[in-house]
């Protein structure tokens, strides 16, 4: 069975890159630490991993098919945990819905979901950092608030104090624990070596450049042997090619078991990094938080970006995100009994925070690129990070200017003459898409309409969108709803007494006043 | 090779330096424990209520020193009460809103107005000895440092970023380790700022409060303030000059030995990402970091301390398990919580209802000229601020736009803003004096005197903070000298201002209960106004006016600071405020 599986990998990877492969293949096959569960895992959900038929993913989980099931314990098993937030109007918003989630030892599990849908507070949970509401998260079975556990975090903000040196940065968890100094120095300065900084224990973290700050947010964590490694964005406060460099050495410390860990749960808003890293990938939904696909990646290492089945993952996730309203059509992971739930009947759309004018841009580009173009290929060309773009790809969607498939946008009917027109008739069509497909947008003309003196208090809707959102969320909304009914003139904003005012409803108001007079 | 030489020239030279260093620090040592004991035997002496006071100038070192140990045990005692209390409101979500609004109005309390009940507890608490009346003027002086002191640790420790917390928490430090490596920490630079500010009040009490008259006690404690006020009061101007002296030879000198050592030093705990280029450089701190002995013997002994602390706290259960951020204090509510609240509102309650029926002994008539007091006095700490303002504001600007000039000016007027008034005042007053000026216009300028440079180093900071693209486009729109006034400077430094503003205004009205009022050379010199009222009936020993006074200062100031300052404080926060 081992041997069966191997030469398959390596097999899969002559394909994609190779000559240089084999001793790739090799790497990547032994830090799993339990291969019997890990077999059990590949096959029970890589059988429709790619949609693409004939892939040789599909073959090799063929053949794994016979391999007895064997239940492996959880380092960290979260049940039915859920959070709220209280709010102070009574209203309790929820953030993430009851959720069952595992961590096992052997596998990289990346988190990812757009921004709202709570995935750092699901690492909080996991933690111990933050408390569920309901629901409890269990460290080896055992409470998690009552157990000594063994877990550290990445920080995206590094995290790191400023007035300590690289080395004693370090040596602060071990401090913490009691190790005493002379040890506490060794094993720091150790793995400073290990991660590449040996002769820079003496310096400030702000002597340092962000890569190598992370690097010590690496040692710090590792320092400790952790037995999971949360990691929370590491690398997106980093430039791309330091964000490369360190994903690869953090592969290379995996794969040589350099570091003690069993696991290690990666949270990212990145689509590629999770392909190129995770073992298993978890997709989260928003309003609230919730688990939409968790399936696994079988990729052999080291992952070649290019090749046709990393991006069709890729092109799949992407899918995934862009339609929140559907329910992963061809999940590649159906767990049985786990219960994919999507989107509840929800009063307000979700506004996505993207102004008019980056619509505009957008569909200007698509339009150049022939009305069609892969979203992901679509940043790379306007340079954008793929959460900047994805809300301006939502909210052109939602106002009906696009439509995402596979992973590709394609400009609709409506879309070609909003790019083709000039401002004055952009505005019109913005207006009518507007009043159309934004509830809350018609909602808040309508009221201006119906209201003898046109002006209306924004109050009056927050405290509508609060009952759905998070009081941030609804200021946001609230934010962003002003910025398109300005654009599309559907009404004006008075900012000095946050009301809501028809466009000429001012002038209306001076000259009725003169009127009386 | 050089081993083989240890006698050349070349290694005595380098190892004279800081063998020098160190000879001087341990002399520094000898010093600091004669003066310990020096210290001790006076304070635990019989108790002198006034001691006489000799105007020659070879006794000045003497009372400076004394001065000095009564600012440094204030300041120390402050720090301690500021670090517990603003820990126990930043923790303790239960009780936090209560200690920020006490903190709140506490602040706004003038500290002069304590003065008689404060000494006479402190007599009948530490009887037979000198400490009582000591221990009264310096728990006066802290009083006076202690608020914002507490203020800004509160609000440095709300204002941790949130993955430093959770850092914290996840590699599981003990409160000990969290309080050394990251809250004081990230405290220590606000603490420094306001420590400078504290100090600079704590010697204008003190100079005001070292000599008092009470009813029929009277108090006269060796120091600066005494020396200060008897030659004022024995017209001997040689004295008062000599005196003058060396309060600001003390101001420059801490400003210069402390606080810009303790500036330069506390860089390190800026919490930025990039070394700024711009950093303050103190030759004292390079000079004790090149003293072997003081730059290692610390740590040493620290650390010492410390290892076996770490040990135990890592053994016990809050060092094992990770704590949830968003729930620390929700279990906490004990029996003993409730019962320290309730007796909190029954001593609270029971003074309130002593006040009260002291308050009853008070006559219409008096009520009367309180109230026009109040109206007097207000008149005057507006009229000191809107002056202050009319020649900060363009001077400030001035010097703000050209930073060469901004670099040099800044730190005199941080000095200058150290300088005590009250020191300044008596030779302030007995020119006026001899103009033919009365106390209404001294009493405006002591206001002035204490107030304007907060004012000014505010102006100047938030005219070097418009961005120099927006003067640009100024400039390139030719705007009038109107436009560029009403529509990029004000609007530039309104916070600033703001800020300046309400520092200010707090030291106008704590400077006006020692301006109104003074004795000089056999005469009371007085003026119409809260402040004179409050300083009368200290001296003829009228409790009941006093209360009654201070409960209206504190009044005002509350009403002013809801209803002004907060407002406009606001404002800046939203509109004005220039962001990156």
């Amino acid at each position: 069975m081992h041997g069966e599986r191997y030469r398959l990998t390596v097999k899969i990877i002559k394909v994609a890159t190779g000559a240089r492969t084999f001793l790739h293949g090799h790497t990547r096959f032994y830090p799993i630490a339990t291969p019997h569960s890990y077999t059990r895992t590949h096959n029970r959900q890589s059988g429709n991993l790619h949609p693409v038929p004939g892939e040789p993913c599909m073959q090799q989980a063929g053949i794994q098919n016979e391999t007895p099931n064997v239940a492996v314990e959880a380092i960290i098993r979260a049940e039915k945990i859920e959070k709220y937030y209280a709010q102070p109007s009574e209203n309790r918003i929820q953030v993430i819905s009851a959720t069952d989630l595992k961590i096992v030892p052997g596998e990289i599990l990346a988190l990812l979901g757009p921004s709202g849908s709570g995935k750092s507070t699901m690492l909080r949970m996991l933690t111990g950092l933050s408390r569920p509401t309901a629901g409890q998260v269990y460290w080896h079975e055992k409470p998690i608030a009552e157990t000594e556990i063994n877990v550290s975090i990445v920080f995206q903000s590094f995290a790191l104090f400023p007035w300590l040196t690289v080395l004693e940065n370090v040596e602060a968890p071990l401090q913490a624990r009691g190790v005493p100094a002379d040890e506490r120095r060794a094993r720091s300065m150790r793995m400073l070596d290990t991660v590449g900084l040996d002769g820079f224990e003496a310096a400030y973290p702000k002597e340092l450049s962000g890569g190598m700050r992370q690097r010590v947010g690496f040692a710090r964590a590792l320092v400790v042997e952790p037995e999971v490694l949360f990691m929370d964005e590491p690398f997106s406060a980093l430039d791309v090619l330091t964000a490369e460099n360190l994903r690869s050495e953090l592969l290379e410390l995996w794969a040589k078991k350099t570091m003690p860990t069993k696991a290690v749960f990666l949270v990212t808003h990145n689509i590629e990094e999770a392909v190129l890293l995770a073992d298993r990938i978890i997709v989260l939904g928003r309003n609230p938080g919730h688990i939409r696909t968790d399936f696994r990646v079988q990729l052999p290492q080291p992952r070649d970006r290019k090749s046709e089945p990393f991006t069709q993952l890729v092109d799949y996730i992407y899918k995934v995100l862009t339609t929140p309203d559907v329910a992963p059509a061809q999940a590649p992971d159906q767990q049985a009994g786990k219960r994919v739930r999507d989107q509840r009947q929800m009063h307000y759309q979700m506004l996505p925070h993207a102004r008019p004018g980056g619509m505009a841009g957008l569909l200007e580009l698509l339009l150049d690129k022939g009305g069609r173009d892969d979203i992901y290929r679509l940043a790379d060309d306007l340079a954008f990070e793929i959460d900047d773009l994805l809300p301006i790809v939502d909210a052109a969607q939602l106002l009906g200017f696009l439509k995402v498939e596979e992973g590709d946008a394609a400009i609709t009917e409506s879309g070609t003459e909003f790019a083709n027109s000039e401002i004055l008739r952009q505005k019109e069509l913005f207006r009518d898409a507007a009043v159309a497909n934004v509830l809350l947008l018609r909602q808040i003309r309508r009221a201006l309409d119906a209201k003898s003196d046109h002006t209306v208090p924004e109050e009056f809707f927050l405290d509508m969108l609060d009952e759905q959102f998070s009081e941030e969320e609804s200021l946001r909304q609230m934010e962003t709803a002003v910025t398109w009914g300005r654009y599309a003139e559907l009404f004006d904003f008075d900012a000095s007494r946050r009301r809501f005012v028809l466009p000429d409803a001012q002038e209306e108001e001076a000259a009725a006043s003169e009127g009386d007079e | 090779m050089r081993i083989q030489h240890p006698f050349a020239r070349s290694l005595v030279f380098a190892r004279t330096g800081p063998f020098f260093i160190d000879a001087c620090v341990a002399l520094c040592g000898l010093a600091i424990f004669f003066s310990v004991v020096r210290t001790g035997v006076y304070w635990m002496g019989k108790p002198v209520p006034v001691v006489p006071i000799s105007h020659s100038l070879s006794a000045l070192p003497v009372y400076a020193f004394y001065s000095i140990i009564r600012i440094g045990i204030a300041y120390l005692l402050s720090l301690v009460f500021a670090i517990t209390y603003g820990y126990t409101a930043a923790y303790n979500p239960r009780i936090e809103a209560w200690m920020i609004a006490v903190l709140d109005i506490l602040q706004s309390i003038p500290v002069l107005s304590f003065l008689p009940p404060v000494i006479l507890a402190m007599v009948a608490l530490v009887p037979g000895h000198q400490m009582g009346i000591e221990l009264g003027i310096i728990l006066l002086i802290f009083t006076g440092q202690v608020w914002n002191l507490a203020f800004s640790f509160y609000s440095s420790l709300k204002s941790i970023p949130r993955e430093m917390l959770e850092a914290s928490r996840i590699y599981r430090y003990s409160a000990w380790q969290r309080f050394w490596q990251l809250e004081m920490p990230y405290a220590a630079i606000g603490l420094v700022w306001n420590s400078i500010v504290s100090v600079a009040g704590g010697w204008f009490a003190l100079i005001a409060c070292e000599m008092f008259t009470m009813g029929d006690h009277n108090f006269q404690l060796p120091g600066l303030g005494s020396y200060l006020q008897t030659a004022t009061a024995s017209g001997d101007i040689r004295a008062l000059v000599a005196g003058f002296a060396v309060v600001i030879l003390i101001v420059v000198a801490t400003d210069q030995l402390v606080w810009r050592p303790m500036i330069a030093w506390s860089d390190k705990f800026k919490f930025e990402q990039v070394e700024s280029a711009d950093r303050v450089v103190s030759p004292i701190l390079e000079f004790f970091r090149r003293s072997t002995l003081l730059s290692s013997l610390p740590g040493r002994i620290w650390h010492s301390f410390e290892e076996p602390i770490y040990r135990r706290l890592a053994r016990s259960k809050e060092c094992r398990v990770v704590r949830p951020i968003d729930e620390d204090t929700a279990r906490k509510s004990s029996a003993s919580l409730w019962a320290l609240a309730v007796a909190a509102i029954a001593i609270v309650g029971w003074g309130a209802l002593q006040a009260i029926l002291m308050l009853r002994t008070l006559t219409w008539p008096d009520v009367r000229l309180l109230l026009e007091g109040a109206g007097a006095t207000f008149l005057r700490v507006n009229a000191a601020l809107l002056i202050s303002a009319a020649w900060t504001i363009p001077v400030g600007v001035a010097i703000g736009f050209n930073p060469r000039i901004a670099r040099i000016v800044q730190p005199i007027a941080q000095v200058l803003a150290s300088v005590p008034a009250t020191a300044f005042f008596p030779i302030l007053l007995i020119g006026l004096v001899r103009v033919g000026g009365g106390l209404g216009v001294g009493s405006i300028a002591l206001m002035l005197l204490g107030t304007q440079w907060y004012i000014l180093f505010n102006v100047i900071a938030g005219a070097m903070s418009i961005p120099s693209d927006l003067r640009e486009v100024a400039s390139l729109f030719r705007f009038t000298r109107w436009q560029r006034w009403t529509r990029l400077i004000l609007p530039g430094i309104f916070p600033y201002l703001i800020t300046g503003m309400v520092t200010a205004s707090g030291g106008a009205w704590n400077a006006s209960v020692f301006a109104e009022y003074t004795h000089l050379q056999d005469r009371t010199l007085q003026t119409i106004g809260l402040g004179a009222q409050i300083e009368a009936a200290t001296d003829s020993g009228r409790f009941p006016v006093i209360l009654l006074a201070t409960i209206l200062i504190s009044m005002m100031v509350v009403t002013m600071n809801r209803l002004v300052w907060r407002r406009l404080y606001r404002l800046a926060e939203t509109r004005y405020k220039l962001e990156g």
